[in-house]
């Protein structure tokens, strides 16, 4: 029996299981789109008016930092879609149904592959809500097609490897609620990073851990594509954390896919 | 006769220091219906999870449908069906999408596998639940559309890790039934229960599992033989009357409360008629009686010979 044969109409039929899934329960994709989108609100309006003035650059203010934001705001959409994957997976261990699927003649991984890509496409479609209501409150992105282009790899590439990581997460997790919990790490990330204020105005400890921590170098290449800032090195660390992420994130999670059972 | 559905020789099983199944040995024939029997904890979902492929064994030779699982699980998963203890449905899909879902991985194309989860929801009388999710099903409605998915790829070998757990008496009847059609249309099952009815109405043998060990196997009027008939539990007011009784009652065993006493009996109305008749006769009073008739519990005292055996741990 050779179920790899299988490996792409599994993972097709699990995508589809995911996409329907998502439809039925769309309370949880609304609040993780609707997440990050109060953060932007909150930022701009609220916070952008004097730390905008602080980041300088142009005539500063709010409309200053929205620009300094918004690929801040993305990444954080992302972190939130990682949430989320990582509640379906644990959501997913609970039920009995993939004990079965584990007793089926399947190829194995399309369980994960399914969540993934279903993740994946969310967190994109998040992004996108994202950017158009960013763009709506003054969002202005001096990219070229080839840098827009470039963004949307390099956030799908991010996209991929949080996810593969969430769903790590969500295997180790021993329950829905922790699984929900241990992600939420990825979402203040950005906050220890470049995604709200420059690094340089931080304490150096904090400092430290904002410049080799992932969300930074993300943060920096995103801002650098989509609104000409330098980005140097970045570009190379940013690629670096995706693949590596994704890598570890997939071994680990298959790992954990092989050994546990339903609990 | 071709080779046996199940074959299974000298399997164990541990997690650390405890051992769960200590050298199993079993058959199961084709188109039959296996019944393993024990309490919580016996090691009955261990052995369901290991024949499934889902945990490997530690030790013995195993074959189902014709292959080894440690060496070719996928070929053993392709002629199997499991439905577990827990139910194994997606909640968020409705019945319907549930069964197309086992069509498609059972690669039997779009149309055919739509089909199948219709013929399916008719034959399980689920076809007005079909259109709805999952979550809103009742306990019976739930087990019967688990039941349902696992029979999608028209599996051979059947695993049904107690299909009848608190399910209430009407849905137990007709799970025995569908179980029952099964075995007639050829396929084998294997299922594990804690009730001696279950095994009892089911099954053509009965294995007794008991702390990772098989105690007795045979049919269910085999077994029967080993079980003493059922007994009358009396009970006195005054502990003169008990040891009147006592002596009265020559195969009476005292009860550890010193009040009352158990008569072995086959529960019928003769023997408990000369049984009244004998109390009378020496003016003794009973406060209270009650009658049992045979249980897994007496299974387990018997063949084990412990009294203070648990049912539930």
């Amino acid at each position: 029996m050779n179920t790899v044969a299988h490996s792409l109409t599994d993972s097709t039929t699990m995508l589809r299981r995911q996409f329907r899934r998502m439809l039925r329960y769309p309370s949880m994709t609304l609040m993780l789109v609707g997440m990050p989108v109060v953060f932007l609100l909150l930022f701009v309006y609220v916070f952008g008016g004097t730390l905008g003035n602080g980041i300088g650059g142009g005539s500063g203010g709010r409309g200053a930092y929205v620009d300094y934001v918004a690929p801040g705001i993305i990444l954080m959409a992302m972190a939130a879609a990682a949430q989320g994957t990582a509640i379906s997976v644990a959501m997913d261990m609970t039920e009995g149904i993939v004990d079965r699927f584990r007793t089926m003649a399947i190829w194995r991984p399309s369980v994960l592959t399914g969540h993934v890509i279903a993740s994946v496409v969310q967190a994109l479609l998040g992004i996108v809500v994202v950017i158009g209501v960013a763009l709506a409150i003054g969002f202005r992105p001096d990219a070229s097609v080839i840098e827009w282009l470039a963004a949307a790899g390099l956030v799908t590439g991010f996209a991929l490897a949080l996810t593969w990581l969430s769903v790590g997460l969500g295997l180790a997790a021993k329950t829905v609620e922790s699984a929900s919990n241990s992600p939420m790490i990825l979402m203040l990330l950005p906050f220890f990073g470049s995604g709200f204020v420059p690094t340089d105005t931080m304490p150096t400890a904090l400092r430290w851990f904002a410049e080799y921590q992932p969300f930074t170098p993300l943060t920096e290449t995103l801002r650098g594509l989509l609104m000409g800032d330098r980005i140097g090195d970045s570009g190379v660390q940013a690629v670096a954390w995706c693949v590596g992420i994704t890598v570890s994130g997939y071994v680990w999670s298959k790992y954990r896919f092989n050994r546990a059972t339903t609990r | 006769m071709t080779e046996p559905a199940i074959t299974v020789t000298g399997l164990r099983k541990a997690y650390g220091d405890k051992v769960v199944l200590d050298g199993i040995d079993l058959r199961v024939d084709r188109g039959t219906i296996f019944s393993l029997l024990g309490p919580n904890g016996a090691g009955k979902t261990t052995m369901v999870k290991i024949l499934s492929t889902l945990i490997p064994a530690d030790g013995g030779e195993l074959r189902i449908a014709g292959h080894d699982p440690a060496r070719d699980a996928d070929a053993v998963r392709a002629a199997i069906g499991v439905t577990g203890q827990y139910s194994a449905v997606d909640n968020l899909l409705t019945g319907r999408e549930n069964l197309a879902l086992m069509g498609d991985l059972h690669h039997l194309g779009r149309a055919a596998s739509r089909r199948r989860a219709d013929e399916l929801l008719e034959r399980f009388d689920l076809v007005e639940a079909g259109r709805k999710p999952a979550s809103t099903y009742s306990g019976g409605m739930r087990r019967r559309l688990d039941l349902a998915m696992t029979l999608v790829g028209n599996p051979a070998v059947i695993f049904l890790d107690e299909p009848t757990t608190g399910l209430d008496p009407r849905s137990r009847r007709t799970m025995w039934r569908t179980i029952r059609d099964l075995a007639a249309a050829g396929v084998t099952i294997f299922l594990t229960t804690q009730y001696l009815e279950e095994a009892d109405q089911l099954a053509d043998r009965i294995a007794l599992l008991d702390d990772g060990r098989l105690i007795a196997e045979g049919t269910a009027d085999e077994l029967k033989r080993l079980i003493p008939g059922g007994h009358i539990l009396l009970r006195f007011a005054d502990p003169a009357a008990v040891s009147t009784a006592v002596h009265a009652l020559a195969d009476a065993a005292l009860g550890e409360d010193g009040l009352s006493l158990r008569v072995p009996s086959d529960g019928g109305v003769r023997s408990m008629r000369d049984l009244f008749a004998r109390l009378d006769d020496l003016s003794i009073d009973v406060a209270e009686m009650s009658v049992h008739t045979p249980d897994l519990d007496d299974v387990f005292l018997t063949l084990t010979g412990r009294r203070d055996k648990e049912p539930q741990r």
